[in-house]
């Protein structure tokens, strides 16, 4: 499956992954326009976190070619990978936060490994937490957040860099309905704002309601290869 | 300069940067405690190999310069050959001084063996002639050859063969000590390397986190190399606190004679063991630069 278009953000071409002496995606071929919106669906052990992770160079392909801003990720360095997930926001399905520091040095942890003064940056930290919703709960300890604190806390430290594209795996995974909905408007408003968004989900629900908001591109992950969902959805 | 800015930038660290990693009670202690054991016994041998030093050039020095000429002749003849042996050795190059012991100071000699009431002038005990040097020296065989013509019962003991063996024994003892540091720095950087190891494992999730968010090795390494080399400079600056005021506590070597009693620093040597909290960390921040950095190498 293949967007003609021909600015992207990120291209797989051809992209085969194996692991374990297992083929997980085979002939994987995608590219993702600037301020594009995607949905990426398949049964669970289909490949969505691995293709997720093909996208921001944690994984290098078997075979076939990964572009990500133009440069193939076989040509990166460890630190050219690192540079280049300033410019990716990732939102896992744990969260994976540091649990020693409070909600808001774990949202500004982006900001401290790229070398900012996260102490310039207090008030843009704090007008992003109003955004998500946890300004009240920013010296709180990531244990002691609900799931959807959890998932919100994510997201604004995916995108507290202002990336380029956001790549969230099941975001809404652990949270109840309602917080799912204020997840997807909040990733809404990202798109909005022109940035990449690709969600890993099985939540059927989320992209219908999705779709009503904005246009959005439904990928399949099936049999190891990419699809372009039905219309059902 | 430069190095020494980047000495400073170190030191003085990045407070959020420091954050990230967890406290680690655990591996904290051990690099403290090993680090500050280290240090304290980086200081004794540091203490043992100066004093081994200083007993090598002592006797090196001293011995060198001294030899003893021993004229053994019946008693009748014994006046006549120190007499003589006397008049060789103040005509021949290389001597500075050449005087024959009085009976009082043969007897102090003989002291420790036989007792202080010992009559020498009963036994048929040699004259002892003690020869002083100077700096160029002499030429051992030729004295000797001459000594034989005009003094048969004369001896010239120069004293190489006791002395080279305990030269060789001191300095055999420095090399003992020297290389003491070097295995000391060795299984200091290799528990370090451990307790590093340990931490980097544990802290698994960390890195995978300050990965996810875009951290380079070198910010994840610098993370650990930071409170490790710092944690084990504390460390070794106790050590080597302790090591240093033991040593000072030690017994002068000016009370009593020999070697134990020699053991510690002198004068500006008491800046040395400053070296050994530097040395510790420097050792630290390599051990665990590099099992950082092959860590984060190993972990996709």
């Amino acid at each position: 499956m293949s967007d003609r278009t021909g600015a992207r953000v990120i291209e797989l071409e051809n992209l085969a992954y194996s692991y374990g002496g297992g083929e997980l995606l085979s002939d994987v071929s995608l590219k993702l326009a600037p301020g594009s919106f995607h949905f990426l669906t398949g049964p669970s052990g289909a490949g969505k976190t691995t293709f997720l992770k093909l996208c921001y160079g944690a994984l290098v392909p078997t075979s076939g070619f990964v572009r990500i801003f133009d440069r193939d990720v076989r040509d990166m360095s460890r630190d050219d990978v690192a540079q280049i997930r300033r410019r990716i926001g990732v939102v896992h399905q744990d969260c994976q936060f540091l649990d020693h520091l409070p909600l808001y040095e774990n949202v500004a942890l982006p900001l401290t490994v790229a070398g900012f003064d996260v102490a310039g940056e207090a008030e843009n930290l704090r007008d992003l937490l109003a955004w998500c919703g946890l300004e009240p709960r920013a010296n709180a300890l990531p244990p002691q957040l609900s799931g959807g604190e959890r998932q919100r806390a994510a997201l604004a430290r995916a995108v507290i860099l202002s990336p380029d594209v956001v790549l969230a795996d099941e975001p809404t995974g652990n949270v109840d309905w309602e917080m799912s909905q204020r997840l997807l408007t909040l990733l809404v408003e990202l798109n909005r704002m022109g940035k990449t968004v690709l969600i890993a989900t099985h939540d059927l629900g989320l992209i219908r309601a999705a779709k009503q908001q904005v246009q959005a591109r439904v990928l399949r992950i099936s049999n190891r290869r990419l699809q372009l969902a039905g219309a059902d959805l | 300069m430069k190095q020494l800015r980047k000495i400073r930038d170190f030191l003085s660290g990045d407070a959020s940067a420091d954050r990230v990693v967890p406290p680690s009670g655990q591996t904290a202690h051990l690099t403290l405690f090993a680090s500050a054991v280290m240090a304290f016994l980086a200081v004794f041998a540091l203490a043992l190999s100066l004093a081994a030093g200083r007993l090598a050039d002592k006797w090196s020095d001293e011995l060198a310069r001294a030899s003893t000429v021993r004229i053994s002749a019946p008693e009748d003849q014994m006046q006549a050959q120190t007499q003589a042996a006397l008049r060789v050795l103040e005509t021949t190059e290389g001597i500075a001084s050449a005087r024959a012991l009085t009976a009082q100071e043969q007897q102090a000699l003989l002291a420790p063996w036989f007792g202080q009431n010992v009559p020498v002038e009963a036994l048929p005990v040699p004259q002892l002639i003690e020869v002083i040097e100077t700096d160029a020296g002499y030429d051992g065989a030729g004295l000797r050859l001459r000594l034989s013509a005009e003094a048969p019962g004369a001896v010239l003991d120069d004293h190489t063969r006791w002395r080279r063996p305990l030269v060789q024994a001191a300095e055999r003892l420095r090399l003992l000590a020297v290389m003491s540091i070097l295995l000391i720095s060795g299984a200091m950087a290799a528990i370090i390397t451990l307790a590093a190891n340990a931490a980097l494992a544990s802290n698994a999730q960390v890195i995978g986190v300050l990965r996810l968010v875009g951290a380079e090795d070198r910010y994840i390494a610098n993370a650990f190399v930071r409170r490790f080399t710092l944690r084990s400079l504390a460390g070794a600056l106790v050590g080597m606190g302790v090591g240093a005021i033991a040593i000072l506590f030690l017994p002068s070597a000016a009370t009593e004679i020999g070697f134990l009693t020699g053991l510690g620093f002198a004068g500006a040597e008491w800046f040395l063991p400053l070296v050994v909290p530097l040395v510790g960390a420097a050792v630290a921040y390599l051990a665990t630069r590099r099992a950082s950095l092959r860590v984060l190498g190993a972990l996709t």
